[in-house]
């Protein structure tokens, strides 16, 4: 193999690689550093654990349904880059939310509240912003689909800052006035998550905020929803609708509901499906329906008819969420966290340099070039899994990084320690770098090999911190790997090359005298 | 360093030798003696835990001079939202650390506003984890799973790249450092958190890391050994530590020195936290694992192969043959053809007299 071996290949590899990997961590429109996960930059983050009601274990229909509802109260927030992701499955789900520089007591309690689903007949209507969208119209099975009501656009009035939920036992004067005041724009309303009274009126948006409504008390809950399933009838040109079935009581109640409203007026026939108070979906009713089945048609895109299906199916959160784990950190510590694990890095890798230098000279230098080839990959690599995976460097990562620094340095170690063996033998320093590296490999390999392991064991079988972690080292270790075929070996091999390796000054770190090697014609080339 | 260096270089020769496999008794008096006292002190103390595996809450106020009033004063302030702190500590100078008992969100709030007002500081900047008392058993719970599966995958590699005589004594150094790094959280009452966890779990991947390094070297001069009569199997193993035992001190400072500087810019910045707990558990693992890898794993492993048939009929053959041999037991041997590294410190004396060092 060393005869036909060519470190400039090898070089140009490296360098391909680190251009491309620069490329695409500065790509315009990306963020140029890596993103900092909550305790480096302040924040609240919750673990929640699903559980299904009946203590099954939680399908994945719930739990993606789950999440919806959270994201929506999430971005309810208006944090940019919160975060709800999901770990594990089935039993061992955990749903964790970030929500960074956010540290409001309020946020815990809001992200666990059940999400409530119900039924609220239409009282009034208006546009919560300028333009009103068509709402779509329910008909029986064999109902004819009409199309949907002129919501009249005014202007809202002095928009009051109102706090929801806005409720009351009858719709008296003021509370009229409330609707008339409501901006959707500008309420909290829209942050959802307020628990609404279902025996109360009720004024609230649409959850785009494209319209508010007064509604009655509800008439039907989530619960009284048997099944919900978003269809593409394959006779007529109806486009995307939701089949919905009742249950046994919920279709009574439905058929009195139904029954009372198709005679009224628009928007008074409407039927608002209210979920957490922000209205959904506000379907008309053309007729009643009696059998407890109906159908909501309109113009729906099959992603709108899923959700809505969701919503009806799953309306009350699917699962009841327990509070795991609750961190809130001051923007303040988290910087000092940052700062403070910087400074560790730093200072460990300069005396690993320094130490490095001391002890291996020449080829101390190749391994420092090889220890900030590392660290600069490392680096471009969270920039980009921080743009395109949402990779956030912890704390726990930074220290990951910084145990890694031993690691990787290690790898240099055996080798060079394996080429000093060479040259003990007598061998000369070119034939030393070959022999020293093709034995060298193989440790190498074999030890982050072990290393690799146990990172992705970690990372598979873990949660939060101790993944970050996990990660970070796994990722390092790979890197390692990397720098040690493709740039500290055809260094090393270039350096050999070079008279002033060959001449045995102390300072090389493979002076032949200082390994104990005397006759110093041996090594002359 | 030139010190190390000249070192390496006899070492490497079998000049300078420490016999390391052969006094291993002595080593299994140390370790057993620092493991009983481990599992003593765990059974009878247990380890410190921290509210992540209790369930908690902890608050984090920030404050310009933290002094013993501030314990008392932060005491009265959860008292006066209706709680009982269990434990109140200074962190870094600067921040006062108040733990209590589980308690709802709504106690915490309280809880919160209450130390902001006391402190004068706003509620925002107060850190507060609140963690459900099922947290903790759950990471316990997935950290032995992740360890039950890591070790029986590094079981399998092991074997596979070495053999099973290998597999084990790495093994049983993996547990011996785990073990004494527990025992010695247990001993100094250091408190366990989820990242003291990731440090004792990274200590393993380092551990047998440390271990394989060491093993390959005495893979490579051990291969053919059986054929042979010039060593037996424990004087080879032995050799072979001697001849990575340079790699094995420098690999320990530089993998050391980073964790060492966590550990004192933890310290010295953030007074407490992840990094502290992190580099603590690393820092002791290490220093175990460079340990255990010389002086245990490579003893056992020599124990466990010596018991075979073939490698003590080799013990017999190399007896045999220094019985024979003069009394300094120099000899001209016909040099084996193998990839066997040293080729031997006598052999090298034939060829190649060397006139000074």
């Amino acid at each position: 193999m060393a005869k036909h071996y060519r470190p400039s290949k090898s070089l140009i590899i490296l360098a391909l690689s680190i251009i491309g990997l620069l490329i695409w961590a500065l790509l315009p429109g990306n963020s140029h550093a890596p993103k900092l996960g909550l305790d480096l930059r302040g924040g609240t983050q919750v673990i929640l654990s699903p559980t299904a009601a009946d203590n099954k274990t939680v399908t994945a229909d719930q739990l993606a349904q789950t999440i919806r509802i959270i994201r929506q109260r999430v971005d309810g927030f208006g944090v940019a880059e919160s975060q709800v992701t999901t770990q594990g499955s089935g039993a061992n789900a955990k749903i964790i939310v970030t929500i960074p520089g956010k540290t409001d007591r309020s946020v815990v309690d809001q992200l666990k509240t059940t999400a409530v689903l119900n039924f609220r007949a239409v009282v009034a209507v208006d546009s919560g912003s300028p333009i009103p969208t068509p709402s779509p119209s329910v008909s029986g099975k064999k109902g004819v689909k009409i199309t949907p009501a002129k919501a009249t656009p005014k202007p809202s009035v002095n928009p009051l800052r109102l706090v929801p939920p806005i409720q009351s036992k009858s719709i008296t004067k003021a509370f009229a006035e409330n609707f008339t005041a409501l901006d959707c724009a500008q309420s909290t309303i829209l942050e959802g998550g307020k628990i609404d009274d279902p025996t109360k009126f009720l004024i609230t948006c649409s959850k785009d905020g494209a319209a508010k409504y007064i509604l009655t008390p509800a008439a039907l809950s989530g619960a009284d929803v048997q099944s919900a399933t978003a269809t593409l009838p394959t006779q007529g040109a109806g486009g995307w609708q939701v089949d919905l079935t009742m249950t046994t009581k919920g279709a009574k109640a439905f058929a009195e509901v139904t029954k009372g409203l198709y005679t009224q007026k628009a928007p008074q026939n409407q039927l608002a499906i209210a979920l957490d108070g922000l209205v959904v979906s506000a379907p008309r009713i053309n007729e009643p329906i009696l059998g407890g089945n109906a159908q909501i048609t309109g113009s729906f895109t099959p992603e709108e008819a899923k959700n809505l299906a969701e919503v009806l199916k799953y309306g009350a959160l699917p699962v009841s969420l327990a509070v795991d784990e609750v961190q809130q950190i001051s923007p303040t510590l988290g910087n000092d966290q940052l700062r403070a694990g910087l400074l560790a890095g730093l200072f460990g890798l300069i005396l690993v340099i320094l130490y490095l230098l001391l002890y291996y000279r020449a080829l101390g230098v190749v391994a420092v070039l090889s220890l900030i080839v590392a660290a600069l990959m490392s680096y471009l690599i969270f920039v980009i899994l921080g743009n395109q995976i949402h990779f956030t460097m912890t704390l726990a990562g930074i220290a990951g990084a910084i145990v890694a620094i031993g690691i990787t340095a290690d790898s240099f170690i055996v080798y060079f320690e394996r080429l000093r063996d060479e040259l003990r033998e007598g061998k000369r320093l070119r034939s030393a770098v070959d022999h020293g590296w093709a034995r060298a490999r193989r440790t190498i390999l074999a030890a982050d090999f072990v290393s690799l392991l146990a990172a992705v064991v970690l990372y598979y079988l873990s949660v939060g911190s101790v993944r970050g972690f996990a990660f970070t080292l796994g990722l390092t270790t790979v890197i390692d790997v990397f720098v040690a075929f493709l740039f500290t070996r055809p260094l090393v091999y270039r350096l050999a090359e070079s008279k002033w390796m060959n001449a045995g000054s102390s300072m090389t770190g493979v002076s032949p005298v200082r390994l104990g090697v005397t006759s110093s014609t041996e090594v002359a080339n | 360093m030139s010190g190390i260096a000249t070192l390496g270089n006899r070492l490497y020769r079998g000049e300078a030798s420490y016999d390391i496999v052969g006094r291993k008794r002595l080593w299994y008096i140390i370790s057993g003696v620092v493991l009983a006292i481990s599992i003593i002190t765990l059974g009878a103390r247990g380890l410190n835990l921290g509210i992540e595996f209790k369930g908690g809450a902890e608050f984090t106020v920030p404050v310009k001079n933290a002094t013993t009033a501030s314990v008392a004063q932060a005491r009265e302030a959860v008292k006066a939202a209706k709680a009982e702190a269990s434990n109140v500590t200074i962190v870094g100078g600067d921040k006062v650390r108040i733990q209590t008992q589980t308690v709802t969100t709504n106690v915490s709030n309280a809880i919160g506003t209450s130390l902001a007002a006391s402190f004068g500081v706003s509620v925002n900047d107060i850190k507060v984890q609140l963690v459900g008392p099922s947290w903790g058993s759950e990471v316990s719970k997935n950290a032995a799973k992740a360890l039950l599966v890591f070790l029986i995958l590094v079981a399998l590699f092991l074997s596979l790249y070495f053999e099973w005589p290998m597999a084990l004594a790495g093994l049983v150094a993996l547990a011996h450092d785990v073990l004494i790094t527990v025992g010695i959280y247990a001993l100094s009452g250091f408190e366990v958190t989820p990242a003291t966890v990731i440090g004792f779990l990274t200590i393993l991947g380092y551990s047998l890391y440390d271990t394989v390094v060491v093993f390959d070297k005495v893979k490579e001069n051990t291969k053919n050994i059986a054929s042979g009569s010039r060593m037996t199997y424990s004087e080879a193993a032995n050799l072979a530590l001697n001849q990575t035992l340079v790699r094995s001190i420098n690999t320990s400072i530089v993998a050391l020195l980073p964790v060492l500087s966590i550990l004192v810019v933890g310290v010295v910045l953030l007074g407490a936290g992840t990094l502290n707990d992190l580099a603590l558990a690393l820092f002791v693992g290490m220093l175990v694992g460079t340990y255990s890898s010389i002086f245990i794993a490579t003893p056992i492993l020599a124990y466990v192969k010596e018991r075979s048939v073939e490698m003590q009929s080799l013990a017999k053959r190399v007896a045999n043959r220094r019985e024979k041999a003069g009394i300094d037991g120099a000899e001209f041997i016909v040099p084996v053809a193998s990839v066997v590294t040293p080729a031997g410190p006598r052999q090298q004396r034939v060829k190649r007299p060397r006139s000074s060092r």
